[in-house]
């Protein structure tokens, strides 16, 4: 059992998975960063490897990875950073990222890098389905990563299904069909999850997209597993130079 | 004997081993209306006859094939001209843009957004959106805002909202992606109409085909002028390479006719400040398909240089990709200062102010051995009025 199952396994309610940029603030905040997650209650970590083209991050998101890049952040400079990252950080750790970089380092190579560090899983939004089933998604599971699919409020439930089946550890649930960090109504939202409860998936889903305080993350953990916070987590860590202390503040707010 | 074809990808929309659909969830549904939906609405009766009539009445097709007598002699060889500069608006895009908005309307789209760089797809895009009555939303880096002012202008009098693209290098690629993040967070009143043989599958094969008809156009007239549908060469800039595309097209699976695509070398190849992205960029995945993207060894996509707006992309589009790769395209490249001496050149000897990313195309003749044997159709994409500014700068100076 992995890593990630593993964690749904014993708490099935309220997960909270948070999203950060790998080099943000400062290029080696990375460790800082996660270690401040795990001990104010983060039950997964999603660390963002940064681009140039981040077409499925809203501009929050993308702001902190131009600053990451600027850092000099690099895959090659994350699988140094992560090196040791094990020895004190016990939660799932699920790198997040896009194509073009992760083809340049060799797909491959990329997967045994990350596993062998002890990363969990990986969200790849640009990978699709159909390369996927034809050239990447046994590369993956080669190294025994797990590999999160996203879901929208548009994707029918046909295609939920199949995605829920190549899918392993979670589904990742877009809140709305919009890049990170919009706010919509989320009584639309919740009406969508239920219909995603209703289908008995074999995966757990977490909700992403939108989510950024106690409120929006209750209404989100109701009729799923949990919820993902990015963008008003990258926020925080805007507002206050001082990574412990922002962190502690805003996940209390959060899970307080 | 089984021949190989050119002009089609395969049904999920790889040229060789370029192209594919690499698109975030958010986009799927979209894109999967248009593969599903786009051939039969192109063909469809009612489609080409309201097309057609446009393209006729509207834009002023078919547009002529010009012998440039004088050029031709300058280079010992015969050269035709084939003028898309003489389009409404002033160049080959709105080709693309009466097709896509056609298609968007029988779509049930309400809302068309569109991405641009110098402005000639942006103005396009307007153009028929105002004849439509659509609304349109064109972003455009806020660095290109500032360099094609008289382009902003004619979009904000044809009625279009220009949003100014401030993330990243703040030019085409980066206008490109809010266009895309547009459509995410618009999923279902929203047709986003990509100008070039870019993005993800079908948009390269679907803006290929309504180009084409640049080509179609030009075996016929070649036919009438010379007896022979067939020139010896066709030759046409590269940006993202939707004239290319177009010029190409109906020559693809003719063997004999030498397809050359100019790219923009910039202040030249090894400068730094270069968009030759066939010399200098690596297998990629890029604004939603797998094709040849300029990048850093850690897979950052780089802002490319060219004098030329229309041609300042890191990409290429899959079927140019497949075109290199097999070797069916002679890629070339020519730099700012050749491609401004070309534009004089054909102003002097023929009337005619190329548009900068043309000129790249006329800059290219100068590395072919053509001979009086050879019969030369080059794309004349577009008109110089955008560019005068740049051109007057060259004056200055001497």
């Amino acid at each position: 059992m992995s890593r990630i199952q593993e964690i749904f396994k014993h708490k099935n309610s309220n997960v909270l998975n948070v999203y950060c940029t790998a080099g943000f603030p400062k290029l080696d905040s990375t460790l800082e960063v996660m270690r401040a997650l795990q001990d104010n209650g983060a039950d997964l970590i999603e660390l963002g490897m940064p681009y140039s083209d981040p077409l499925a991050d809203g501009p929050v998101i993308q702001a902190s990875g131009s600053i990451a890049l600027k850092n000099g952040m690099t895959i090659a400079n994350l699988f140094k950073q992560l090196k040791d990252f094990r020895k004190e950080i016990n939660v799932p750790v699920i790198l997040m990222g896009y194509m073009n970089p992760v083809l340049q380092y060799g797909f491959e190579r990329f997967c045994a890098d990350a596993a062998a560090v002890g990363v969990d899983g990986l969200i790849l939004p640009d990978l699709p389905q159909y390369e996927f089933e034809t050239e990447y998604g046994d590369i993956i599971k080669k190294y025994g990563l797990d590999f999160i699919f996203l879901v929208t409020p548009e994707t029918s439930e046909e295609r939920v299904r199949q995605i829920d089946e190549l899918s392993s550890g979670f589904l990742y649930a877009v809140s709305s069909s919009s890049t990170t960090g919009n706010e919509k109504d989320f009584g639309l939202v919740e009406k969508y999850l239920q219909r995603l409860q209703n289908l008995k998936l074999k995966n757990p889903v977490l909700v992403g997209f939108g989510i950024k305080d106690k409120q929006t993350f209750a209404s989100a953990a109701k009729h799923a597993n949990g919820a993902i916070i990015g963008s008003a987590y990258i926020k925080a860590l805007n507002e206050n130079s001082n990574v412990k202390v922002a962190t502690k503040e805003f996940l209390h707010a959060v899970l307080g | 004997m089984a021949i190989q074809s050119y002009q089609k990808p395969d049904d999920k929309g790889y040229y060789g081993k370029f192209g594919g659909a690499y698109i975030p969830e958010m986009l799927h549904r979209n894109v999967e209306e248009l593969v599903s939906k786009y051939m039969d609405i192109i063909y469809s009766a009612s489609f080409q006859k309201e097309y057609n009539n446009l393209l006729k009445d509207y834009v002023g097709r078919p547009s002529p094939l010009f012998l440039a007598e004088r050029l031709s002699k300058q280079f010992n060889t015969t050269i035709y001209l084939k003028r898309e500069d003489l389009n409404h608006t002033g160049a080959h895009k709105i080709n693309n843009a009466i097709g896509q908005v056609l298609l968007a309307q029988r779509l049930g789209k309400k809302r068309i957004i569109a991405e641009t760089g110098a402005g000639q797809h942006g103005v396009a895009t307007a153009t028929v959106c105002a004849l439509m009555g659509l609304e349109c939303i064109v972003y455009m880096g806020a660095v290109d805002i500032e360099r094609q002012a008289p382009n902003v202008a004619r979009m904000k009098m044809l009625g279009a909202k220009v949003i100014a693209a401030t993330s990243g290098s703040q030019t085409l690629k980066d206008a490109t992606n809010e266009a895309i993040r547009d459509w995410i967070n618009n999923p279902t009143d929203t047709h986003y109409v990509i100008g070039s043989v870019v993005g993800p599958h079908p948009y390269p094969d679907m803006v290929a085909r309504f180009q084409s008809i640049i080509s179609e156009e030009i075996r016929w007239q070649l036919k009438e002028k010379t007896g022979s549908e067939l020139p010896t060469h066709v030759i046409a800039c590269v940006g993202g390479g939707s004239n290319a595309a177009g010029a190409f097209y109906h020559f693809l699976d003719e063997p004999s006719v030498k397809l050359v695509a100019v790219e923009a070398a910039g202040l030249g190849v090894d400068s730094g400040m270069s968009a030759a992205t066939t010399k200098l960029g690596s297998i990629g995945v890029l604004h939603g398909s797998k094709s040849i993207v300029m990048q850093t060894e850690d897979g950052q996509v780089v802002e490319p240089h060219s004098i030329s707006a229309g041609l300042d992309y890191p990409g290429i589009g899959p079927l140019h990709a497949h075109l290199f790769d097999s070797g069916r395209g002679i890629f070339l490249s020519a730099t700012d200062e050749e491609s401004v001496q070309a534009a004089f050149n054909l102003t002097k000897q023929e009337g005619i102010i190329p548009a900068l990313e043309s000129s790249h195309a006329l800059a290219g003749l100068h590395q072919l051995n053509l001979t009086d044997k050879d019969v030369v159709v080059l794309c004349l994409s577009g008109r110089g009025d955008k560019d005068m500014s740049t051109y007057m700068k060259y004056v200055d100076a001497e």
